[in-house]
């Protein structure tokens, strides 16, 4: 069996896999780390949504090998500590989400579209970006006020959020 | 999905050594098409010959006459690049309507060429723009390229390393699209070239992306979104399945066209 090495949440990881194992299989399975979802493992729904070198991805739709020598940010590697990141908090903030499974992937995703749109983010912009993330509980509505609010957060080193803690 | 050898490519050479040795092997680039074929069992390679190990395959380059891109360049790459933007907008905004943002991180403008899916956006905007695709072994007008459902003249052990697309004086896309698969149901790619004018669509064909010669004749007089008054696509031989029949397509054609143009014009 082929071997992969990458970092993963800023720690280097080494395993030898079935060149099939996707790479959400590798996070879920291998590493265990859960936090990533897989939705419908057809590349629509978004909830395996994970960075592979700084971009969002969705890990359905990669090879475990694919990711040799790759850095990988999955939910896990979003917070600090004990402290929510921006973006997570705002999610919480504005209740943000309904049964969760499709958090992960757009958190992943929300982190993505402030990478490339910036802070202020309008909701015709996210609702556009979020195309490829699905929420079956149909809970847009909270999903879009806490991605602006986060995007916002994340500018402004978090004051509101960490006041209303 | 069925096993296969995973073969991490580090140059052409080898890659083109394991597609001779390998009768069925396929090459692996952005993989968004590729892989969930093999979920399905749809495609079952006995090797993936991995190419996003190779450098040089993903620039992108500007001269006065073409813009020259890599393929292995990201659709999310061409979509914002700056050459793009400035020589071939439309080309640009084209990049920006494939899949979603996830998607387009990954997927490449080589695979999607050779994959030649038939509601694929890059076909139509090879064909109207009269892009040459160069390949390890030779170069290809996009006329000669393609070759029927999810087919192309590609050899087994050919690899696309580029794309020129000559830059026309006007040019605009127009996308209807699935609102589930963000396949184009109908896209229309219209250019208004020195020489000539080509309208080039996708989605509506049942053997892929193909001209109409009858619009281009209206459009090369004057062109106008009223040079196509009175003109159709036939329904016949159109692709008719859940999403569309094949008459709402032959419609649509002329809906995306007429749009093509006006946005060209600005």
């Amino acid at each position: 069996m082929p071997a992969v090495s990458m970092t993963v949440n800023g720690k280097a990881v080494r395993a030898e896999v079935d060149s099939r194992t996707l790479l959400v299989q590798f996070l879920r399975e291998t590493l265990r780390l859960t936090g990533t979802h897989v939705g419908c493992d057809t590349s629509q729904c978004g909830a395996c949504v994970v960075h592979v070198d700084g971009v969002a991805v969705k890990s359905c739709a990669m090879l475990a090998v694919q990711a040799e020598g790759a850095e990988v940010l999955t939910i896990e590697g979003v917070a600090t500590g004990e402290a929510l990141h921006p973006m997570q908090e705002a999610f919480r903030q504005n209740h943000g989400l309904q049964c969760g499974y499709c958090t992960p992937g757009m958190i992943m995703t929300a982190l993505d579209i402030v990478r490339r749109k910036g802070h202020e983010l309008d909701d015709q912009t996210i609702r556009e970006e979020l195309e490829g993330n699905l929420c079956r509980c149909t809970g847009y509505h909270n999903i879009v006020k806490s991605i602006a609010a986060g995007a916002r957060a994340m500018a402004s080193g978090d004051p509101a959020l960490k006041a209303a803690e | 999905m069925y096993e296969f050898t995973y073969h991490r490519a580090s140059g052409l050479r080898q890659a083109t050594n394991l597609l001779g040795k390998h009768e069925e092997a396929k090459l692996i680039a952005g993989g968004q098409s590729l892989l969930p074929m093999m979920k399905f069992r749809l495609a079952s390679p006995s090797d993936l010959v991995d190419l996003n190990k190779i450098e040089g395959l993903n620039g992108i380059e500007l001269t006065s006459r073409a813009l020259v891109i890599g393929a292995l360049a990201r659709h999310a790459e061409v979509h914002v690049s700056p050459e793009v933007q400035q020589g071939i907008p439309a080309l640009a905004a084209l990049a920006g309507l494939i899949g979603d943002p996830a998607v387009r991180h990954r997927g490449t403008l080589g695979g999607s060429l050779a994959n030649n899916d038939p509601t694929a956006d890059y076909p139509a905007a090879a064909l109207a723009l009269g892009a040459t695709i160069v390949t390890t072994k030779r170069k290809i007008p996009a006329d000669e390229f393609f070759a029927g459902l999810f087919e192309t003249v590609l050899e087994a052990d050919e690899i696309i390393t580029k794309v020129s697309f000559p830059l026309p004086k006007k040019a605009a896309y127009q996308k209807f699209r699935n609102p589930a698969s963000r396949y184009a149901i109908v896209g229309v790619f219209v250019a208004k070239r020195p020489s000539e004018v080509r309208v080039a669509v996708t989605g509506a064909g049942a053997s892929g992306a193909f001209r109409v010669p009858e619009f281009e004749a209206a459009l090369q007089k004057r062109f106008s979104p009223k040079a196509l008054d009175g003109l159709s696509v036939p329904a016949e031989g159109l692709a008719s399945d859940i999403h569309a029949s094949a008459e709402y397509r032959a419609h649509l054609v002329g809906v995306m066209a007429r749009r093509a143009v006006a946005a060209a014009n600005g």
